[in-house]
């Protein structure tokens, strides 16, 4: 059961790190323009760069 | 803001950059996205613009000379229909989603940890694993619960402080007693903890309040945009025959107004010298321009489109008919605000039944010598399983699947209670101008121009902004005209567009002699050609009103414009129609109309429908409406066909029928869980189980309306 120390801890983090990840998604506008981007991958390349 | 933006700004702007924002329906597919991004990246004076293509706006970057309407005559150009959008999108409102989008992820990371180590006790871990998760899952939930409960905390407090209940009440309760009474089981070391149950209920009960915060439009600020609209100042004559700057408030009754051309009312007043046309459709409704001359009342707000006209001030500042009516709004907003949400409504009952229940099976257990803890274990689990959870989620998501279906035909309604008020809409009122009919002038008779006369006419039409010509500039281009290159356009004030083509003088001109009825002149050389215009009907308005009248929704008109106008549109669409209403009137008549019983739904776009579009039950603006209409009604829609009504009183309609069977089923629900509760049957594992299962049974039941409104949509 010793591996219990480890795995739970483990587990801990890989779900904050994933909490973390959605602040940090929302406070950049990661989810503003979900349509857009689906549709911006068929223009052509010579975009408004 | 937006770390995606490709676009940046460019460097040699050095100037700060303005924003706005646009609305642009219009918008289909990814060739819309790179039209309008790189149409507007050529315009000078515009440093970047960036398309959200799910919200349908465009955020322009631009030089702050440049203005809005400009880039909209931008972007009209570029061959789309545009609204302006809010000028701050990122207001209270998204904060807000924003706050519960952290508390629903925080709870939901919450409850997937607490649930492994519930699992794992549910499978039969032994004594001392089942404390060691018990003590971690505590360690989890009682800082998971701190954040994400405190939107319901805060609510309930703020109710219990005004000697009310609303639904978070019971679920602060519900939680805290949760949490309390799991943490004296893990300190005792008791075998049932229900710190997954807590943070569960506060994640679906988040999911709900989150779903309802996205949709919520932007707050009502009708009152300040509407003063805006009065001219700031004037310019006034005194004794001397000087003229000096005076500012709005400052101006007072008996000063002589000097008003340009082009220049907005500051105050009331009457005409003393000069002619001119008006236009009066910020009050009025009305999109003829109408001559004033000396002797003529003349409002603040209203714009002198002529001659420059000397005006003897009789009303000023907080005495004009616009600051009434900003008046009027205020009072008129005040009664909607006390509309209780159906969910609130259904929780006035539920709360105290709730309670009581746990209440009763506390003091039942004691009465049958259970001791104290066992009863208490057993009223929280009663008040667990009774938790609203599902009513918190199934109308949230039951209102954001409709609008949603809503907004794809063109639809926006601003939030869940407006959907709610519509569906119990009995009447429509239907203001006429720019509601019924397109509140544009179009040109009649474009039929008598030759292909190179409509090219001239679009090129000149296009660089002006008077009704008339934006007007004849719209139907053009949507007949497919290409404008012709005019070289030298330019436009003088009150008479019109003058230009060359190959070396031909052009001209779009006010008639010399007044016809009655409006009218413009296309010279081409020497030769004059009389266009026509009227305002049309918008075209898809019989069958709007047949299903309107099919729903059992009786239609009349309340026009602030001439009796006659509005008997002819009246006796065309075979409604009951009420002519020359000032702002007051409809306020009155809806009030009357309230008393009896009725609740009304209004349609209107002007400012003068600003206070009945305020205190209707429920009120739907055109998207051409004025900023403040759109703003004090619950819905806009957008685009030419009025159709929309229509669908928003069925979808409306059909949204509370999967309400109502929502609420049903959740009642279903207690009815079987609640006695195994009170009857000491629920374990934690229980509760889980029949939480989720119940929250997913309406959700899913909610989610049957988009299937209605896709079908709905295909046929």
């Amino acid at each position: 059961m010793t591996i219990l120390g480890f795995l739970i801890p483990l587990a801990l983090v890989c779900g904050l790190s994933g909490l973390f990840f959605f602040f940090w998604a929302m406070r950049t506008g990661q989810f503003e323009d979900l349509d857009g981007a689906a549709n911006r991958i068929l223009l052509d390349e010579d975009g408004p760069q | 803001m937006n770390a995606i933006t490709p676009t940046e700004p460019r460097s040699e702007a050095a100037a700060p950059l303005a924003d706005s924002r646009f609305t642009v329906p219009g918008m289909r597919c990814a060739g819309c996205i790179g039209k309008i991004e790189r149409g507007l990246a050529e315009v000078p004076g515009v440093a970047s613009a960036r398309v959200n293509f799910s919200a349908r706006r465009v955020a322009v970057s631009h030089d702050p000379a440049l203005d809005a309407e400009a880039i909209m005559e931008e972007i009209r150009k570029l061959g789309f229909e545009v609204e302006r959008a809010a000028d701050n999108p990122l207001a209270r409102d998204d904060a807000e989603t924003k706050r519960l989008m952290r508390a629903l992820a925080v709870a939901g990371f919450g409850m997937m940890n607490i649930m492994l180590f519930s699992v794992s006790i549910w499978s039969g871990a032994d004594v001392v694993t089942r404390e060691m998760f018990h003590w971690i899952s505590a360690l989890i939930a009682v800082p998971v619960v701190a954040y994400s409960g405190r939107p319901f905390f805060t609510s309930a407090l703020m109710a219990l402080r005004y000697r009310r209940t609303n639904m978070d009440v019971p679920i602060s309760i519900g939680v805290i007693l949760a949490t309390a009474m799991s943490l004296y089981e893990t300190v005792t070391g008791g075998a049932h903890a229900y710190f997954d149950g807590a943070v569960m209920l506060l994640f679906f009960l988040l999911a709900g309040r989150a779903l309802d915060a996205m949709m919520r439009g932007r707050a009502r600020s009708g009152i300040a945009a509407l003063l805006g609209r009065m001219g700031r100042g004037a310019q006034v004559i005194d004794e001397t025959g000087a003229a000096r700057y005076v500012e709005a408030e400052r101006l007072a009754p008996g000063m002589l107004m000097l008003v340009a051309a082009g220049e907005a009312l500051a105050a009331d007043g009457t005409v003393v010298d000069g002619r001119t046309t008006i236009d009066a459709s910020m009050l009025t409704g009305e999109s003829d321009p109408r001559p004033a001359g000396p002797g003529d009342l003349v409002h603040a707000g209203m714009i002198n489109l002529g001659d420059p006209v000397r005006v003897t001030v009789t009303a000023a500042a907080q005495d004009t008919a616009i600051a009434d009516i900003a008046r009027l709004m205020d009072e008129a907003g005040q009664s909607r605000s006390r509309y209780v949400r159906v969910a609130d409504r259904a929780a006035r009952l539920y709360a105290p039944a709730v309670h009581t229940l746990a209440f009763l099976s506390f003091c039942g257990w004691m009465v049958a010598g259970a001791g104290v803890y066992k009863a208490l274990t057993i009223a929280t689990a009663v008040l667990i399983i009774t938790c609203p959870c599902a009513l918190g989620l199934a109308v949230p998501a039951a209102q954001v699947v409709a609008a949603g279906a809503l907004m794809r035909r063109g639809l926006l309604i601003k939030d869940g209670s407006a959907l709610e008020r519509l569906a119990e809409a009995d009447q429509v009122l239907l203001d006429k101008t720019g509601t019924l009919t397109l509140g544009e002038p179009r040109p009649t008779n474009l039929q008598v121009l030759t292909p190179q006369g409509r090219a001239i006419a679009l090129g000149l039409a296009q660089s002006s902004r008077h009704p008339l010509s934006r007007g004849l500039a719209r139907a053009l281009r949507e007949s497919g005209v290409e404008p012709a290159a005019i070289e030298g356009v330019c436009e003088t004030a009150g008479t019109g567009m003058r230009g060359t083509l190959d070396g031909v003088e052009v001209a779009l001109l006010r008639p010399e002699l007044e016809t009655g009825g409006l009218a413009a002149d296309l010279l081409i050389g020497g030769f004059r050609t009389r266009l026509a215009f009227a305002d049309p009907l918008r075209p898809d308005v019989k069958p709007t009103l047949a299903a309107l009248e099919a729903q059992g929704l009786p239609v009349a008109i309340a026009s602030g414009d001439r009796f006659e106008a509005v008997a002819a549109v009246s006796r065309e669409l075979g409604l009951f129609g009420m002519a020359a209403m000032r702002p007051a009137d409809k306020l009155a008549l809806l009030e009357r109309r309230a008393a009896a019983g009725h609740r009304v739904l209004m349609v209107g776009d002007g400012l003068n429908d600003g206070p009945a579009l305020a205190g209707a039950h429920v009120s739907i603006a055109p998207g051409g409406a004025s900023d403040v209409s759109q703003q004090a009604a619950d819905a806009v829609f957008v685009g030419e066909r009025m159709m929309p009504i229509a669908l928003a009183v069925k979808v409306a309609r059909a949204t509370m029928r999967v309400v109502r069977e929502n609420f049903a089923l959740a009642v279903l629900y207690n009815l079987a869980a609640v006695p195994l509760a009170i009857m000491g049957f629920v374990t934690p594992l229980v509760a889980a189980i029949a939480m989720s299962g119940s929250s997913l049974l309406v959700v899913g039941n909610s989610l049957r309306l988009a299937r209605a409104a896709g079908k709905e949509e295909a046929a």
